[in-house]
């Protein structure tokens, strides 16, 4: 039986037994016809249950016009999006205790159709804020990112004293802020997966180069950094993200710089649009950004032609969630022999790699919900476009990429964070 | 049925351990401390017991590093009832023999059905607070134990032996145990939950009496020094074993 038949009123259901339309017989269940009825024939107090939490109003304010569904990347692998979310929890599911509570990566391109601002972005938050202080139904994967991120600063589970050990690997300077004892110009915010990742070091080592060969006045904070903690707070553990920006800040707060460069588009989103909240108060830029700022003084320097086609795929938390669509391209556009190719759904409408919102620790529980996984969804598309490299800048998904190019049977797909690429250029 | 858990903070071991400037310890005030991770498994076991048999779990500590309320906080966000800590001149690093006597003093008062702690802690090693609780207390102990099963005023306690050998004990209460693992991997608390309870939670705090005096004392205190090289020996377990003993013998490690 469909979801929610039993919920029909017997007399709202209209059926004749013997029927035949233009020579037609549809008798029985084959004329059934519903009478309409009105809202509150549902038992709406799971909707309200969301509705009434802080962040989770809007829910309440869907009119079901599927808008959401079109563009919804979970959708598309997948049987879910905000409309079905709304009329599941409006038929009486416990969102609080279904599958579906974790499946939604906060890529925003629902909120961004959405005529009615229905906001997943706070909704899914506030509901697994409340799920993750329950424990019970929260994925183990998910639990364990918390916990290694409680206990040791990166939701790797890596040691802390160990967060500045890539730079020996980059054949480059990336002082450490405190023994500088001076002011400087950058304070760089490498991130856990540049830092701990074997395939994120490769960005961090490109970086330390780049920065280096630009002649940027920088510093790192070494040990003393910490994981921003937003994917963690999206994933439902707000006081995690409350503790860790507390302590950020407080680190932050003992240096003189003039701007910060972030390696992530999810460290960008927190700094720039959250952690103002607890009182930071800095100007942050993606290294996109901050690099396009230098593209005169770097397009010198990209020496080697890198002569392959190259896609794009833009990164929710830089895209949708700040706006910033051109500086990669610029980017990508300045290294010789590149040829750019776009893919079908790019930026606004740019796919999502699966691993926002906590998605990055939901691997396992994910795959069991969806066809296939998002990322795999994603490299599937660059192939069509007959991509050689996907080119990213997020450290979240050059190991997903790469691992969806493999199970996916796509080996020859590059992946590529764009720092990897100016590197390789730059290096000759 | 009274269940109390003393716990213990020793040094994070993800950090770089630093030795003090006469070398015989620690510099105990440049590391960061943690639950002792044995600790975390009675606190576990603790909660499991009052989710089957009831109860109320009490965590207890020595605050040697002015920073217990931390720790008890999260022990309150996992499922413990009260907490209390133990206040007065112990500086970090306070010796086992001290703090098994302070936890026992405090225990004595809250009328114990049975006390789980951890077998051992990652600072000295030695797995004493457990017995010494329980030597000072007057009541039987069982250490490396894997789980608890409470009822009608006995616990059935699973210890671990070497060599995969397990034995079951049947233990009048009231008891000691030292835990090495619970049932199931200790709970998550969310850091949300903690903070939560940190804003409301009471923490008894107890004054605590005379130190003990150490058992041991430390020497030096050093590094591993990395020298020499490994040899690879070859040949029959006799032959190896020939070699063996003749390198015991010419190193004068053997003793007549």
């Amino acid at each position: 039986m469909a979801v929610g038949l039993d919920k029909v009123k017997p007399e709202n259901i209209k059926e004749e037994k013997h029927l035949v339309v233009e020579g037609m017989d549809i008798s029985g269940h084959w004329n059934r016809m519903f009478e309409q009825r009105v809202i509150w024939d549902y038992d709406v107090e799971q909707l309200e249950k969301v509705a009434a939490l802080p962040g989770g109003e809007s829910l309440n304010w869907c009119y079901g016009c599927g808008k959401c569904t079109t563009v919804c990347p979970v959708d598309i692998v997948g049987d879910y999006s905000p409309r079905k979310i709304h009329r599941k929890t409006q038929m009486g599911i416990d969102l609080f205790n279904s599958p579906d509570l974790w499946l939604c990566t906060t890529c925003m391109n629902c909120l961004r159709v959405c005529p009615k601002e229905v906001n997943m972005i706070q909704i899914m938050p506030a509901v697994r804020e409340q799920a993750v202080l329950e424990g019970t139904t929260v994925p183990p994967e998910l639990q364990k990112a918390f916990e290694d991120t409680a206990k040791h600063g990166n939701p790797l589970g890596q040691p802390q004293r160990k967060r500045a050990d890539w730079v020996k690997k980059a054949g480059a300077p990336a002082p450490i802020i405190k023994d500088l004892k001076r002011p400087v110009d950058i304070l760089w915010y490498v991130g856990s997966y540049p830092s701990y990742h074997p395939r994120g070091i490769d960005a961090a080592c490109a970086a330390a180069r780049i920065f280096n060969a630009l002649g940027i006045d920088f510093g790192i904070l070494g040990i003393e950094e910490k994981d921003d903690g937003d994917s963690q707070r999206l994933a439902g553990e707000k006081g995690l993200f409350e503790m860790l920006a507390e302590q950020n800040i407080a680190t932050f707060g003992k240096y003189e710089f003039n701007r910060m460069v972030v390696t992530g588009p999810h460290e960008f989103n927190a700094f720039k649009n959250e952690y103002p909240k607890y009182g930071a108060d800095f100007k942050v830029l993606h290294y996109t950004r901050f690099l396009v700022e230098h593209l005169d003084k770097l397009k010198p320097l990209l020496k080697k032609p890198i002569n392959l086609k190259v896609t794009f795929h833009d990164p929710c938390y830089l895209g949708r969630h700040n706006g910033e669509y051109d500086a990669p391209r610029e980017l990508l556009r300045a290294i010789p022999g590149i040829e750019l190719v776009e893919m079908g759904r790019c930026r606004e409408n740019g796919y999502c790699c699966g691993g926002g919102g906590g998605g990055m620790w939901l691997d396992s529980f994910t795959k069991e919900h969806t066809t296939m996984r998002l990322s795999e969804r994603r490299v599937r598309e660059a192939v069509e476009y007959g991509a050689d490299v996907l080119a990213v800048c997020c450290p979240f998904e050059v190991s997903r990429f790469e691992d969806a190019a493999k199970s996916t049977g796509n080996d020859k797909l590059m992946v590529r964070d764009i720092l990897e690429l100016l590197d390789e250029s730059m290096r000759g | 049925m009274n269940i109390i858990v003393p716990i213990k903070q020793v040094p994070n071991l993800t950090d770089e351990l630093e030795i003090n400037g006469e070398g015989n310890n620690l510099d105990h005030e440049a590391l960061q401390y943690v639950l002792n991770e044995f600790d975390e498994h009675a606190l576990e076991e603790a909660v499991l017991t009052k989710e089957s048999a009831s109860g109320t779990v009490t965590v207890v500590g020595v605050d040697t590093t002015g920073e217990l309320d931390g720790a008890l906080h999260t022990a309150l966000a996992k499922g413990a009832d009260k907490a209390a800590k133990i206040t007065g001149d112990f500086p970090r690093g306070t010796d086992s023999h001290t703090q098994a006597r302070l936890l026992a003093e405090a225990i004595k008062d809250m009328s114990p059905d049975i006390v789980l702690t951890g077998v051992q802690a990652a600072d000295d090693r030695d797995g004493q607070i457990g017995p010494m609780i329980a030597a000072h207390l007057g009541m039987p102990y069982v250490g490396v134990v894997t789980g608890v099963t409470v009822s009608g005023g006995k616990a059935v306690l699973h210890k671990e032996y070497a060599g995969g050998v397990m034995a079951e004990f049947e233990v009048s209460l009231p008891m000691v145990v030292g835990v090495q693992a619970a049932h199931q991997p200790p709970r998550y608390a969310p850091v949300s939950k903690i903070r939560q309870i940190a804003k409301t939670a009471k923490i008894d705090e107890i004054a605590g009496g005379e130190a003990a005096g150490a058992g041991s004392t430390v020497r030096r205190m050093f590094k591993p020094e990395s020298a020499g090289h490994a040899e690879m020996w070859e040949g029959s377990p006799e032959e190896v074993a020939e070699k063996i003993a003749g390198l015991i013998r010419d190193k004068g490690l053997l003793r007549g």
